[in-house]
Formats: C-alpha cells, structure tokens, sequence
C-alpha cells in the first residue's frame, strides 16, 4: 500500500503533456472512437489496454495525427499538446511527429544500415551539424534505447539483420534519436519473446525519466508491469482511467472488473 | 467426319467418369470405406481415357496425310513419273489431290484419275479405321478404369499422378520451345558464318547486305558487319529510355503516393490501355505526327534534320514502354511493407522525404528490374522502327540522323523474294541470334535483380 501512494504522488507532481476532451473518430461509416476524453501526464508511462478492435490504437494514432495517413479515416474533438491544439490548421503534422515519436508493433527498421536507421530522424529534420555531431546523436540513442553494447561493432550493417527484440529496441532508439517529447508505443513488444520483451519493458521504464511514454498493450501483465496510468478501452469507449494500482486492484467499472480478471476480452 | 473421333472421345470420357462413380459410390452403399472420393475415381477414368486418346487422335491425324501421299505416289504405275525430278513429283501429286477434290484441269491421265480415286478411297478408309481405333481405346482405357475401382483405391493419388504429370509437360513445352529456337537459329547463324567470318560480321563496321546477282557483276559484294545496326538500335534503346524511365517512374511515384484514391482510379486504367495499343499504330502516329514535328521544330533551329530520324522512333516507342515501367515501379513501391512508411512518417518526414529516403530505395531493384525488362523489349521492338526509322546502317550516335536496327534489317532482308542459300537471307538469322543473345543477357540480368529484391526486406 506505501508503494502505491508513493507512485500516486509521482504522478501528481507531474504536468499534464496531454489532454484529449471529446475525440471522436470514424473509419468510413465505422464509429471507432467515442468521446474519449483523457489526460497524459509528462515524465509518466500511460497503458491503454482492452480487447482486440476496442480503439486503443486508433486512439494512440491520434495523439501524432498519424491517421492522417488514412483516407477514409476522420478525427473530431479537441487534442492539445502542452495547450497547442494539435488539429490546428496552423499544425504541421511532419513537425508535430518528430516531437511525438512513435514505435509500432511490428519491428519496422529500414533496410539500411544501423547507423542511417538512427541518423535518419536527425538527417530530416537537420538536428547535427556535422558528421562528429551525428555521431554522437546515434551513440547516445544506440545507448539509451539499451542496444549500444549489441551492435557498437557493427554500425555498417543492416538494420534488417538483427534479431526481433534487437531490431524494437533499435526502432525504439530510432525514435528518440529526434530528441520527442512524447513516445507512443503501439504494442510494442507482441511480436518479441519474453527475453526480448523484458528487455524492451526495461527500457519503457527507463525512458520515463525524460520522455512522456504512452504503451498501447494486449498484456494486462505488462501494463501492470510498466504504466503508472492506465486507460482501459472497451468498444471505443474509454471506460476506466485511473492510476495502475486502482486499475487492477480497486477497478470501478464492472467492465474493467470482468476484462482483468479474464471474464471478456 | 473429322469431329466425329473427338465427340466420341468426349462421350467415352463422360463414361468413364459415371461408370467409375457409380461403381464407386455402390461399393461405398455395401458400407465399404472408400480410401478416396467417389468423384476422384469418376475423375480418374476420364483422365485415364482422355490423355492417351487425345495425344493418339492427334498423332493420327498430323501423319494421315503424309503417309497417305506416300501410298499413293507408290501405288503410281510404275515408269509413271519417269525420271522426273523432287519439284515435278511435288507437282504430280498436287494435281492427284486437286483431282480427288474435283477439280479437274485439261484432260488429266488416265493413271493420275485412277491415282486421284485412289486417294480418296484412302482417306474414307484412313477416317473410319481412327474412329474404330479411338472406340477401341477408349473402350480399353474404360475397361481398364474400371476394373481398378475398390474399396482401397487410391484414386486420389492417380488423379494427382496424372494432373501433376500434364503439369511437368506444360512447363517443360516451354522450355523445349526455347532451345528448338536456339538450335534453329543456330543452324542457320552457323551456315552465315561459313560465308562471312565472325571477325566480320562481329566487328565489321560496314552493313550492306548486298549480293551480287550475276557472276562477273562489280561492286556490289556486300558487307555483313553488325556493328553500325546494332548501335542504331542502341541509339534508338537509349532514346526510347530517356523518355520512358523518367516518365513512367515519375507517374508511379506520383499514383503509389500522393495522387487521390480517385484519380489513381481513373488514371492508373488509362495507363494500362497505353499498353494494349497495338505497336502499328504507334508506328503511324511516329510517321504521321512526331518524326515531321522533329523535323520541321529542327529546321526553324537551322538542324539538319533526317526525315526518319532515331529520336521519332525512339520517342514513340519510349511512349509505348511508359505504362510498361510505370506498373513494374508501382507494384515495386506498393510491395514495400506498409510498416517502413509508417516508421518513416512517425518519425516526421513529409512524404516527399519517405519516397525518396525510403520507399524508393527500398523498391529500387524492382524498379530496375522492370527497366531491363523494358530495354530488351525495345531491343525486341520491331513494327515502331519498321516504320519510322531508316533503312540504310550508318555509324552514328545522333539522334537527328537516320538509322536502322537489328530488327528493322532482319523483317528488310526475309521481305519478298528470297531463297534460303546466300549470305544475304542468312544473316537475318545471324542477326536474330545476336538479338536473342542480348536479350536474354539482358533478361538473365533482370531475373537476377528482381531475385535478390525478394529478401530486401521481410
């Protein structure tokens, strides 16, 4: 119990990096999003969790306007990063993604070197000055995505020729490598094994020190694991938003109540 | 009459089908289990009947006539042809089978009358004698098909036997067709070089396939020296790429990426129909429109402009492989996962920048691929430059001047009147295997990209 006010502290201390009031999304004639409204605290690991096809990540590809990429899809209410509305005609989706950053489910380097995979973010958006600049960037990201040791020797090689778990944490550092203020993770370790898995919720954890980090995750364990906040998400509704501990320990929604302790899902 | 054979084999087959599934399904009524489905043992007498019915009616009816000729010209009285030569037998015969047709010019002989009924009386008997045999086949096969039919059967394994068996064939007919074009060409390439010398032909820098018609004619010896036709073909290749790689490269870029749904879906549809426009036509608009634009835009410069120059040719058929290269690149870029995209737009690149920095290297060896493709098919291109390109082989690389290709010279040099004895006729075929080699270089290459482009990612 002293654990848990411990972390409920943690998050009132921080800033709100997020708010999000009134979304609502539509594929086509589909209703995916119903009025979710949500708030994401900075330096703070956030969980969406709930079953297959509840919005979870739909919602999260809200948050760096990444369904703009999707014709048939459209996006309504209001998503404000640090009180900037992110929907704003005046907002460069291309600018708003290098400062929200995102990794995906399925390990998706480039099919070039490990060093252009992580230089690639920086070389867009011009963040080195020079080649010793660069270096240093890639350094740090290879370090702080906690996969320097495993390929420091082999900068030159391709990126596809790494193992799954090794090939996230590289897309992970990748992402940091433009220097975000927020991270989204869309399931980011479903297609790893548990080794690989540990090792990137490791990561996850640590990245809460500077990064905003938001881990869309089938595995309630997971979320359990990592997130100091959870949002649990049912038919596109968001129906639970609490600290983790009252999420799986003191749920107040029946829905919640049956999706954590197995009954749907 | 000559359907006759093929209905009675559909007949026998559809026999075979229902005897062999009615036995099989009564077997299956006493309360056997069949190993297989009754429709496998119907399946397997029918293909049991048809393949070795089908491949006989076929033999017979491809050697009824000559071994038909043959009985009747030896069935001739003798002394009857006499010491005529292979022409006028040839001539004999055909006036026999003009006869037995009832076309009777003059007064024919009496023993080419007796020899024309004779013919005729053959083929009545040839007609019904494969009718009994095919009846009697089939009803063998039948025989034999029904006699396997049992409870443990394996008639599965059978029809996949055979069906697998005409698959083998079908892939191998490709290929056999492949070398007997190769063996073919190369006979007659081999029977050129005995006149003309490789170094020659290889290396020579003039083409004048001339020969003489008399003996003591003067000038006109000829000179088979490839080098100028296949640098005109060159020149025209290159034009054709230029306008073609560009071009093509670009629309897909622009239909994979950026353009809306529904314009991708009205133009991608016109692209495609460029491709199915017949190559005579591009070869009109090239000597009706484009070769006098070229000419009249290059005199107003003050040029000396050919009337057929290479840049009209080459331009049309550019024209012609823009839907060619813009649906390899489009399905190259549209093959690179959905996933690199995202990655690329996560971490904030425009589009612009995914294309390049992305997408496009990603999809580059298919793109190439698809480029090889297109030259050897410019290479190959022959009805374009038939009619708008020159006839006369010159050694040049100007794209204002006329010039002729390997494949303009080979339809020129089998055009008319030829006899397949002199140098002249002969190197069309020299010139058709230097094409092939080329293309299929070019090909083997194109393969070889388009293999590794597989594992690029994934």
């Amino acid at each position: 119990m002293n654990d848990m006010r411990k972390i409920e502290r943690d998050v009132k201390m921080t800033d709100t990096k997020i708010t999000a009031r009134g979304v609502n999304v539509h594929y086509g004639d589909t209703h995916a999003i119903k009025d979710v409204d949500v708030d994401i605290a900075d330096k703070t690991v956030t969980a969406f969790i709930g079953p297959s096809g509840c919005g979870k990540s739909t919602f999260l590809r809200c948050l760096n306007r990444m369904n703009d990429t999707i014709d048939i899809c459209r996006v309504q209410g209001d998503i404000r990063l640090d009180g900037q509305d992110i929907y704003d005609k005046r907002v460069d989706p291309v600018q708003l993604r290098a400062k929200v950053g995102m990794v995906f489910q399925k390990p998706n380097p480039f099919p070039k070197s490990i060093y252009d995979n992580i230089a690639y973010g920086p070389r867009i958006h011009g963040l080195a000055r020079s080649k010793a600049d660069l270096d240093v960037i890639v350094e740090k990201s290879l370090r702080r995505g906690a996969i320097w040791d495993e390929v420091k020797d082999r900068l030159d090689q391709p990126g596809t020729g790494l193992s799954g778990g090794q090939q996230q944490r590289l897309c992970i550092a990748r992402a940091i490598a433009t220097e975000p203020e927020v991270l989204l993770m869309d399931e980011p370790c479903s297609a790893l094994d548990p080794i690989a898995t540990a090792q990137v919720e490791e990561l996850i954890d640590e990245l809460r020190r500077d990064y905003s980090v938001v881990v869309v995750t089938h595995s309630m364990q997971q979320a359990a694991r990592v997130s100091q906040n959870t949002a649990f998400f049912h038919l596109g509704h968001l129906v639970e938003f609490n600290v983790t501990d009252q999420i799986f320990t003191n749920p107040q929604d029946s829905r919640t109540e049956s999706y954590i302790t197995g009954r749907i899902g | 009459m000559s359907a006759l054979p093929f209905l009675l084999l559909i007949g026998a087959v559809c026999a075979g089908y229902i005897l062999n599934r009615v036995a099989a399904k009564s077997i299956r009524d006493r309360g056997d289990r069949l190993h297989s489905m009754t429709s496998y043992h119907g399946l397997f007498s029918a293909l049991l009947i048809l393949v070795p019915v089908l491949t006989f009616i076929l033999f017979w009816l491809m050697l009824q006539g000559p071994v038909i000729d043959r009985l009747v010209m030896a069935g001739l009285p003798d002394g009857a042809l006499g010491e005529r030569g292979a022409g006028a037998t040839q001539l004999v015969l055909a006036e026999i089978k003009s006869l037995s047709r009832g076309q009777v010019f003059g007064s024919p002989e009496e023993w080419k009358v007796a020899a024309a009924s004779h013919l005729s009386q053959l083929h009545q008997r040839a007609d019904w004698l494969l009718i009994v045999a095919v009846a009697a086949l089939s009803l063998l096969l039948m025989g034999l098909a029904r006699a396997r039919v049992s409870a443990d059967f394996r008639a599965r394994q059978g029809v996949e036997g055979i069906v697998s068996g005409l698959m083998v064939f079908c892939s191998v007919v490709a290929i056999f067709t492949t070398i007997g074009i190769i063996v073919s060409l190369s006979y007659e390439t081999l029977r050129f070089l005995k006149h003309v010398p490789l170094s020659e032909f290889l290396f020579g820098m003039n083409w004048e396939p001339q020969i003489p018609l008399r003996e003591d004619q003067i000038a006109a010896a000829g000179a088979f020296g490839w080098l100028p036709v296949f640098l005109g073909t060159m020149v025209i290749t290159v034009v054709a790429l230029v306008v073609a790689v560009p071009v093509g490269l670009f629309s897909a870029i622009y239909l994979n990426e950026f353009a809306p749904r529904r314009l991708r879906a009205v133009v991608k549809p016109v692209l495609e129909i460029l491709a199915g426009v017949p190559t005579v036509v591009y070869g009109f608009f090239a000597i009706l429109v484009v070769a006098p634009a070229i000419r009249s835009l290059g005199q107003s410069f003050g040029l000396d402009v050919a009337p057929n120059t290479a840049l009209a040719a080459g331009g049309v058929m550019g024209i012609m492989l823009i839907p060619f290269i813009s649906s390899f690149a489009d399905d190259a870029l549209s093959a690179v996962p959905r996933t690199l995209r995202d990655g690329a737009l996560g971490l904030g690149a425009t589009r612009g920048e995914m294309m390049t920095t992305v997408l496009f290297p990603a999809a580059l060896p298919g793109i190439v691929g698809g480029v090889l493709l297109a030259v050897s098919r410019a290479i190959g291109e022959t009805m374009i430059v038939v009619m708008a390109a020159g006839l006369i082989a010159k050694l040049t690389i100007n794209p204002l001047d006329s010039v002729t290709t390997v494949t303009v010279q080979i339809v020129t040099l089998l055009i008319g009147d030829t006899s397949f004895d002199n140098p002249k006729t002969l190197a069309a075929f020299a010139l058709g295997m230097m094409l092939f080699l080329v293309t299929l270089m070019i090909n083997i290459i194109a393969l070889r990209i388009v293999r590794k482009y597989r594992e690029a990612y994934d």
